[in-house]
C-alpha cells in the first residue's frame, strides 16, 4: 500500500512542479540555514569534556574580603575568579580531591637545539602531575611526570604536537631535551591533537577560545622555581612586592585551580573542607568560596556570550517560520484536491487511508526537503570559513548527528505540516464533491 | 476600492488567510529582533577609538635580556625611526584591543581606593613619541614633556616614578563628573598618585576587562623612560605605507635582537581579531533575515497563486461583467495588503514581546520603537512584491472562463 502511496504522491507532486519546488526551497532553506547557524552555536556553546565535565569543580575563595567585594559595582559578592599563589599551593598540600592541579599560564620562548633556527614563542600552562589524568589529555607518546617529580621540581616537559613537529621534527621526542628559556627540560610525554574548546582549565586567561593546540606544558613547581612567569591576567587589590616573587608572596590573583570530584557527596564534603579552609585562613570575614561545577563556572565566567544563545532562539523562528509556509504551501495544494478525495472516498476509501496517503505525500516532501537542506547545510557548514573566524569556523563541522537530526527535523516538519491540511481534506463530504462536479 | 467584498472572500478562506497573517507575523517578529541585534553588534564594531588606526603597526617582542632593556629599546627606536616613512615610533606596554592588557583600579583619593568609586581602568605606559605614534587627540591640558619622560623609571613594583598622567574623555568624566580634571590626582595603590596634566579623546582598553560597553573607554597613560615591562614597538606611517613599514620593522627588529621572538601586526589586523566573533555573529543574523525573508515571499507566492487558481472562474465573471485587468489585480494587491496589516500589527506586538523576555532572561536591551514600524514598512514591502506576480496571473485571466460551462 505504501508503494501505492507513494506512487500516487510523486504523481501529484509532478503534476505541479512549481508549487512541489516552492516547498521543497522553503523546507530545504529553512531547515540549513537554522542547521548551519545551529552548529556554529554549538560549537562555541559545547561542552569540551561532557564525559566528565559534572565531576570537575573549581572552588573559588575570598582572599580580599568584603571591603574589596564593595568596590566592584557589578560584582556578585562572589569570591575573585582565580586564587593567590599562597592559597593555591595550601589547596594542593591539602590534597583533598581525587585528582587536582593549580594551573597558571606561561608563555616561554623555546630554543630550538639547531641554532640556525629562530626561538620559537609557545603557550602552555604550568600544572601539577594530576592535571593529565583528571582532563584526560591524550598522549601520544610517553605521559605525564610523576607526583615525585612535582615534589622535587623535576625539570621534565610535556610538549604538544605541534610543538613536538617545530622542534624536533615529530616522532617520538620523549627523553629528549628541550631548551625553555634558556633552561634544559627532558621530555616526558608527548601529546596528540589536543585542543579542547573553550579552554576549561583555563577559562579565566584564555576567555574561553585559543585556536592553537597546547604548546607546552610544565611541573607548577619547576616553573615557579625556574621565574617562568604569569603570562595570563593578574587581578590585585592592592600593589604587589617587586617581581615574580613579590607576586608570589601577594594577594593577587593569578593561578587557576581545578579538581575532581566523582559524586556529590564528595563534591559538599570538598565545599564544608573549604569553608573551613577559608575561616582558618581569612578570621576577619565570614567564609565567602564556591564550589562550581564545569558547566556553573563556564556559565558564570560567560564563556557563552548570552547573544549566542539569543542567536540560537533566532535560528529556531526561522525554523518555525519555514514550517509554518510549508504549511501553507501544502495546505494549499490538498484543499485543491477535495475532488479526488471526494471520488475515492466514494469508492470505498475510509479515511485512514486518506490519512496514509496524504501524509506520505507530506513526509516525501520532507524527506526531498530534508535532502536538499542537508546537501546545502553541507555547503553552509563549509563555507562557514569565509565569514567566520578559523578558530570558530574549525569547530562547526557537519558530523553524524547534526546530519541525523538535519533529516529528521525536515520529515518531521513535513509531516506536522500536512497533518491540518490533511484533516481538513479527510473530512470532505464525499456526496458534496462529487454532486458539485 | 471597496473593502468589504474583500473580507467577505476571506472570510470564506479563513485558514490560508490565517495562515498569510501568522507567516507575516512571525517574519516580523523575528525580522525586528534580528535587525535590533544586528544593530547593536555593528553599534559595538564602530565605538570610536580616537588614535591613527589606519596608520599604526605593532611589534612584540619576546625574549629578549629584560636587563638590558634600556640600552636595547633607545637602539631599537633609533633603528625603527630610521625606517623611510615612519613618522613617530615608542615603545609600549600594551595596545588598544590587544586582548590583554593592564588594569588597575584607581581612585580619586588614598581613602576611596578600595570604594565603589574605585573603577578599573587600563594602564598604558609609553615612552618618548608615544601620544604621536597613537595620534592621541588632546582636548585640554597638555601633553608630557621630555624631562617628564626621562625622570620616569619603571620600579620593581612596576609602577612609574612619574608624576603626570593624561586621561580619557570618559575617565575624567566618571572619576570627577561636571568637573575640569586637570591638577586633579589619581591614586593608584594607596602610596601612588599622579596628577592629571591632560584629557585626550576617548581610547579602548586592551579589553573590556568584564565591565562592559560602559567601561570600555576608560584608559590613562603613563610617560616612562625605557625600561623592562615595554615589551612591544609601535610605529605609525602615513596608511598607504604601514605594511612596507611594519615589515622593514620586524627585520629591523629580528637583526637587532636574533634571540627574541619578533612579531608584526597592523592596527587594524588586531581590531579585526578582537571583533572576529562580533563579526560573525552579525554574518549569521543577516543570513537568518534574508532567508527568512525570501521563505515568507516564497510561502505568500505559493498561497495567493493557490488562491487565484481556485478563483478563476469568479474572476472571470468579474471580468465578463465589466471589471478591467487593473480592477483585478488591485483586488490581489489590497487584499495582502489587508492581510499584512494584520500581521504586521500582531508582529508587532509579538516581536516586543520577544524583546521583553530576552531582557529578562538574557541581558538584552530595550528596543527602540523604530525598528517596530521599519520592519513593518518591509514586509508590507515584501507582501506587496510577492504578490505581484501571482496577481498578475490573476489579471490575465480572461473573461471567457466565465462563460465555459463546468
Amino acid at each position: 500500500m505504501f508503494a501505492y502511496y507513494l506512487d500516487l504522491g510523486l504523481r501529484s507532486l509532478k503534476r505541479s512542479p512549481g508549487l512541489t519546488a516552492l516547498m521543497v526551497l522553503t523546507l530545504a532553506f529553512g531547515v540549513a540555514a537554522s542547521m548551519t547557524a545551529w552548529s556554529v552555536f554549538r560549537a562555541v556553546s559545547g561542552d569540551p569534556i561532557p564525559w566528565k565535565s559534572s565531576q570537575l569543580y573549581v572552588p573559588q575563595i575570598d582572599m580580599w574580603g568584603p571591603q574589596a567585594q564593595d568596590s566592584n559595582p557589578d560584582s556578585d559578592k562572589g569570591p575573585p575568579d582565580a586564587l593567590d599563589y599562597n592559597d593555591a599551593v595550601a589547596l594542593m598540600r591539602d590534597h583533598r580531591a581525587k585528582l587536582q592541579s593549580a594551573i597558571y599560564q606561561i608563555g616561554p620562548a623555546v630554543v630550538p637545539a639547531d641554532a640556525a633556527r629562530h626561538p620559537i614563542n609557545t603557550d602552555g600552562h604550568a600544572v601539577f602531575s594530576e592535571f593529565f589524568p583528571m582532563v584526560d589529555a591524550p598522549f601520544q607518546y610517553g605521559s605525564g611526570w610523576t607526583a615525585a617529580d612535582d615534589e622535587h621540581r623535576a625539570p621534565v616537559a610535556v610538549i604538544g604536537s605541534k610543538l613536538n613537529a617545530k622542534v624536533f621534527d615529530g616522532g617520538n621526542s620523549v627523553g629528549k631535551t628541550i631548551n625553555v628559556d634558556g633552561r634544559d627540560y627532558r621530555v616526558v610525554g608527548v601529546l596528540d591533537d589536543w585542543n579542547p574548546q573553550p579552554r576549561f582549565f583555563d577559562v579565566v586567561n584564555t576567555g574561553g577560545f585559543a585556536s592553537e593546540g597546547e604548546g607546552l606544558f610544565l611541573p607548577f613547581n619547576t616553573a615557579i622555581a625556574a621565574g617562568i612567569s604569569n603570562n595570563g591576567n593578574t587581578n590585585c587589590n592592592a600593589v604587589p612586592d617587586a617581581g615574580f616573587e613579590g607576586l608570589q608572596r601577594s594577594s593577587c590573583v593569578w593561578i587557576a585551580y581545578m579538581a575532581q570530584l566523582d559524586d556529590t557527596a564528595a563534591a559538599t564534603a570538598y565545599r564544608n573542607y573549604l569553608e573551613g579552609f577559608a575561616r582558618t585562613r581569612y578570621p576577619d570575614w565570614a567564609p565567602n568560596v564556591r564550589l562550581r561545577s564545569l558547566p556553573e563556572w563556564l556559565d558564570h565566567e560567560h564563556v557563552v556570550p548570552s547573544d549566542t544563545k539569543v542567536s540560537l532562539l533566532i535560528a529556531l523562528g526561522l525554523l518555525l517560520v519555514c514550517l509554518v509556509n510549508t504549511a501553507g504551501l501544502l495546505l494549499a495544494k490538498f484543499l485543491r484536491r477535495s475532488p479526488e478525495i471526494g471520488v475515492r472516498r466514494a469508492l470505498g476509501a475510509p479515511r485512514a487511508a486518506i490519512y496514509a496517503q496524504f501524509l506520505t505525500e507530506g513526509a516525501t516532501i520532507g524527506v526531498a526537503g530534508g535532502v536538499l537542506g542537508l546537501v546545502l547545510t553541507g555547503v553552509g557548514v563549509a563555507s562557514v570559513g569565509l565569514v567566520l573566524p578559523r578558530d570558530i569556523a574549525n569547530l562547526a563541522r557537519l558530523d553524524v548527528s547534526l546530519l541525523f537530526t538535519t533529516l529528521i527535523v525536515a520529515v518531521l516538519a513535513a509531516v506536522l505540516a500536512a497533518l491540518y491540511p490533511t484533516f481538513r481534506a479527510a473530512r470532505v463530504q464525499p456526496a458534496w464533491q462529487l454532486k458539485s462536479n | 476600492m471597496q473593502i468589504q467584498p474583500i473580507l467577505a472572500a476571506l472570510r470564506k478562506h479563513k485558514i490560508p488567510a490565517f495562515l498569510i497573517v501568522l507567516e507575516i507575523a512571525l517574519a516580523c517578529a523575528v525580522l525586528c529582533n534580528a535587525v535590533f541585534m544586528i544593530g547593536q553588534r555593528i553599534g559595538e564594531m564602530r565605538v570610536p577609538n580616537a588614535i591613527d588606526e589606519a596608520g599604526i603597526g605593532y611589534i612584540s617582542v619576546r625574549g629578549t635580556d629584560p636587563n638590558l632593556a634600556n640600552a636595547d629599546i633607545p637602539r631599537d627606536l633609533d633603528a625603527l625611526r630610521q625606517i623611510p616613512g615612519v613618522t613617530a615610533s615608542a615603545a609600549f606596554n600594551m595596545i588598544p584591543l590587544g586582548g590583554s592588557g593592564w588594569n588597575t583600579d584607581v581612585g580619586t583619593s588614598p581613602e576611596n581606593l578600595l570604594s565603589k568609586d574605585s573603577p578599573n581602568v587600563a594602564q598604558y605606559m609609553f615612552t618618548q613619541q608615544g601620544p604621536e605614534a597613537l595620534n592621541l587627540r588632546l582636548l585640554q591640558g597638555r601633553s608630557f614633556s621630555g624631562e617628564e619622560y626621562a625622570a620616569s623609571t619603571l620600579g620593581d613594583d612596576f609602577m612609574p616614578t612619574a608624576h603626570v598622567v593624561l586621561v580619557t574623555r570618559s575617565l575624567a568624566e566618571r572619576l570627577w563628573p561636571g568637573e575640569s580634571a586637570l591638577g586633579k590626582r589619581i591614586w593608584i595603590g594607596k602610596q601612588t598618585n599622579y596628577t592629571v596634566v591632560g584629557v585626550v579623546a576617548d581610547v579602548l582598553r586592551p579589553n573590556q576587562n568584564g565591565l562592559g560597553a560602559a567601561g570600555f573607554h576608560w584608559s590613562l597613560f603613563l610617560p616612562v623612560s625605557p625600561n623592562k615591562g615595554m615589551g612591544a614597538y609601535l610605529v605609525r606611517s602615513a596608511p598607504q605605507d604601514r605594511e612596507r613599514v611594519l615589515r622593514a620593522a620586524v627585520q629591523k627588529i629580528e637583526s637587532l635582537s636574533p634571540a627574541a621572538v619578533v612579531k608584526g601586526r597592523l592596527f587594524s589586523d588586531i581590531r579585526d581579531k578582537f571583533f572576529a566573533n562580533t563579526r560573525s555573529m552579525v554574518w549569521m543574523l543577516v543570513l537568518v533575515c534574508v532567508v527568512m525573508l525570501a521563505v515568507t515571499a516564497f510561502g505568500i507566492v505559493g498561497l495567493t497563486s493557490f488562491w487565484v487558481g481556485q478563483r478563476r472562474r469568479q474572476i472571470g465573471i468579474r471580468r465578463a461583467v465589466g471589471a478591467t485587468r487593473g480592477h483585478i489585480l488591485q483586488y490581489f494587491q489590497t487584499e495582502n495588503f489587508l492581510l499584512s496589516s494584520a500581521g504586521v500589527a500582531i508582529g508587532m506586538i509579538l516581536a516586543f514581546g520577544i524583546n521583553l523576555y530576552l531582557m529578562q532572561h538574557y541581558q538584552m536591551t530595550r528596543m527602540p520603537w523604530v525598528y517596530l514600524p521599519a520592519s513593518a514598512i518591509a514586509l508590507w514591502l515584501l507582501g506587496q512584491l510577492a504578490v505581484l506576480a501571482p496577481a498578475l496571473r490573476a489579471a490575465n485571466v480572461p473573461p471567457v472562463v466565465a462563460t465555459r460551462s463546468v
